[in-house]
């Protein structure tokens, strides 16, 4: 059985539900936002495996790499913010930070 | 060669329509340079934005009338798009003058330098999102917008309500942005194209599996209706809203969601609609999916939910955030038509509600200033403690409930009028039913100024020249407008048509 378009299909649909599934239920914002890696990334597996075997264009790469450039400045920008997060609270509980109220 | 010829000849023109865009990056740049040259002077990269603010919107101007596809289809230029990136940029100079009248930013001895050029990359951002008709570019210039807005939300870093802001921002962000970029690789396989023209033409001429299509394209939606803060992807705004400091609540009140209108209708026109030369204002959907009817029920969820919570809220930014909400619904009762009438009410009451939003959220940053709080219970007896903001806050709250004689009646009559000309009366009667909750809740601020603490012993509040007169600025065209609307009618009228490449 050779590897298809599904196989990568399938890979990407998986990582992207893990991806949600670590984004609702960890509580440290470091592993949320590793989660939200698995969401990026699971586009990307799609961007390239439509390119490969779509017959596509040179979109699918470019697409990828944009995803990649701005995965890295938006972590970047959170990582910032959950330091400050520390700065202000000591801890990076997400279920704990709740002042604002619901 | 004659390709590479085209392509250079399409760089040169879109190179020069691209200078408003060119401007703002070099205020940007400029705020941060005389910020670290003149440490003596706070305010100065905050002149330096609004000069660079005015200079933007004269090349703007001059930029009115062309439709032309610049950069190989990555940008659009076009009227439609102009009136938007007018309406940001007036929000975002008049958020700069309203952040050099905010003591709750310069308390702490605080650097500004960051915070003024945040506010003109973030314009820059929304430029793009006006314009971008590739959906790589979408993805971008939204994240463009987003990650200085997220830096913007927790500016006072030092307060902990604004970083828990930030942080929920951050992560409710970049959830929506990572769902819509899985949305849009789906589209790119299902059609083998990012540019919306060419999605457009497959569509035309190809039939597409109506189940994928329908997952991607609402996994795309998804990301705009975070922006717009409608009703399934609203979760972040009032904490965000509450958290941020004020002026800046009041710029993603504003701002950010004129840019995620203005690429919702351009999304939805470019990809959905037939494009045959003609028949374009009437505005038939390809692809078998029923946008009307998706939009029409995330208009009702959003208008509904956001006017029913309002009513429980006692802190005043908490209670706009609610009702930025709501108007987000009434706004995309205008776009669940899909008509050139719907588009055309939709910027009308876009701009009425800049102004009667920018004002209210002015009178809360005014008040915080001198009494540092934003509960409703201590609005008690602050129509007569401070005559001149209790008159304007009624009427900016009389604005937005749509009541006449106020701008905020002429754009819900439009918006209510497009949608029964559309044929839609269950969508209208929802609408009028939500302003009638609505104006419980703004009568509920009105009375606590004027009916409660009435011999109150507190000291009057003082305010000074330039903060009176930046107040009327909000108050003056609330009113005019609400008498002479043909301007601004004919404005969004001529500025209708989306640019569709023919």
């Amino acid at each position: 059985m050779s590897i298809g378009l599904t196989h990568y299909l399938v890979l990407a649909a998986i990582l992207f539900s893990f991806g949600i599934f670590g984004i609702l239920t960890r509580k440290n914002a470091v592993l949320v936002l590793m989660g939200l890696e698995l969401v990026l990334n699971s586009a990307n597996i799609n961007f390239i495996a439509f390119a490969k075997f779509g017959g596509l264009n040179i979109q699918g790469h470019v697409a990828a790499i944009f995803v990649i450039i701005l995965a890295a400045a938006e972590v970047a920008v959170a990582l910032a913010i959950v330091l400050n997060i520390y700065q202000n609270y000591r801890h990076i509980n997400v279920d704990e930070i709740d002042k604002l109220k619901e | 060669m004659p390709q590479l010829d085209i392509f250079l000849e399409n760089l040169k023109i879109s190179v020069g329509m691209f200078i408003p865009e060119f401007i703002l990056t070099a205020t940007f740049i400029l705020a941060i340079l005389f910020d670290l040259i003149f440490k003596k002077s706070r305010n100065i990269s905050g002149y330096v934005t609004l000069l660079g603010f005015i200079v933007t919107g004269i090349f703007l101007y001059l930029q009115v009338g062309t439709n032309y596809r610049a950069f190989a289809d990555l940008l659009v230029i076009d009227d439609f798009g102009s009136f938007f990136k007018f309406l940001i940029l007036i929000t975002s100079f008049l958020i700069v003058l309203m952040s050099l009248l905010s003591k709750e930013l310069y308390s702490e001895h605080r650097k500004l330098g960051e915070y003024y050029s945040m506010i003109a990359g973030m314009t820059f951002g929304m430029f793009l999102l006006c314009g971008a008709s590739n959906l790589i570019m979408i993805y971008l210039a939204i994240e463009t917008m987003s990650i200085s807005s997220y830096i913007l939300a927790g500016y006072t870093k030092e307060v902990k309500r604004a970083s828990e802001a930030s942080l929920k921002y951050v992560i409710y962000g970049a959830i929506s942005s990572g769902i819509m970029i899985f949305g849009i690789s789906l589209i790119f396989g299902l059609t083998g194209h990012l540019n919306l023209f060419e999605i457009n033409k497959f569509f035309a001429t190809n039939d597409v599996d109506i189940f994928a299509l329908g997952i991607s394209s609402l996994m795309i939606v998804a990301g705009f209706g975070y922006k717009i803060s409608a009703v399934p992807f609203h979760f972040w705004t009032p904490d965000v809203y509450e958290g941020a400091p004020v002026t800046i609540t009041a710029y993603l009140s504003v701002a950010s969601k004129a840019a995620g209108f203005a690429v919702l209708l351009r999304f939805l026109k470019v990809t959905f609609i037939d494009s045959i030369p003609g028949y374009d204002s009437i505005w038939t959907t390809l692809s078998g999916i029923d946008w009307n009817f998706v939009i029409a029920v995330l208009s009702v969820l959003t208008m509904t939910l956001g006017n029913l919570v309002a009513v429980w809220q006692t802190n005043m930014k908490r209670l706009l955030a609610y009702s930025s909400i709501a108007h987000a619904g009434y706004l995309l009762m205008g776009v669940a038509v899909l008509n050139d009438t719907g588009a055309a009410s939709v910027l009308i009451y876009f701009l009425v509600y800049m102004l009667m939003n920018l004002g209210a959220f002015y009178i809360v940053m005014l008040i915080s200033n001198k009494i540092g709080s934003e509960d409703i219970e201590d609005y008690n007896g602050l129509g007569y403690r401070a005559p001149v903001l209790g008159v304007c806050m009624t009427l900016f709250l009389i604005s937005l409930t749509g009541l006449p004689p106020t701008a905020g009646f002429i754009g819900k009559l439009f918006v209510f009028s497009a949608v029964i000309n559309a044929g839609y009366l269950w969508l209208a009667v929802i609408g009028v039913l939500n302003s009638v909750v609505s104006l419980y809740y703004y009568v509920k601020i009105f009375k606590n100024m004027y009916l409660k603490d009435v011999e109150s012993q507190k000291p009057a509040l003082e305010y000074s020249a330039p903060a009176i007169i930046l107040l009327m600025v909000f108050a003056i065209p609330t009113l005019v407008f609400g008498i002479f609307y043909g301007p601004i009618v004919s404005w969004a009228n001529n500025s209708v048509h989306i640019f569709l490449g023919n």
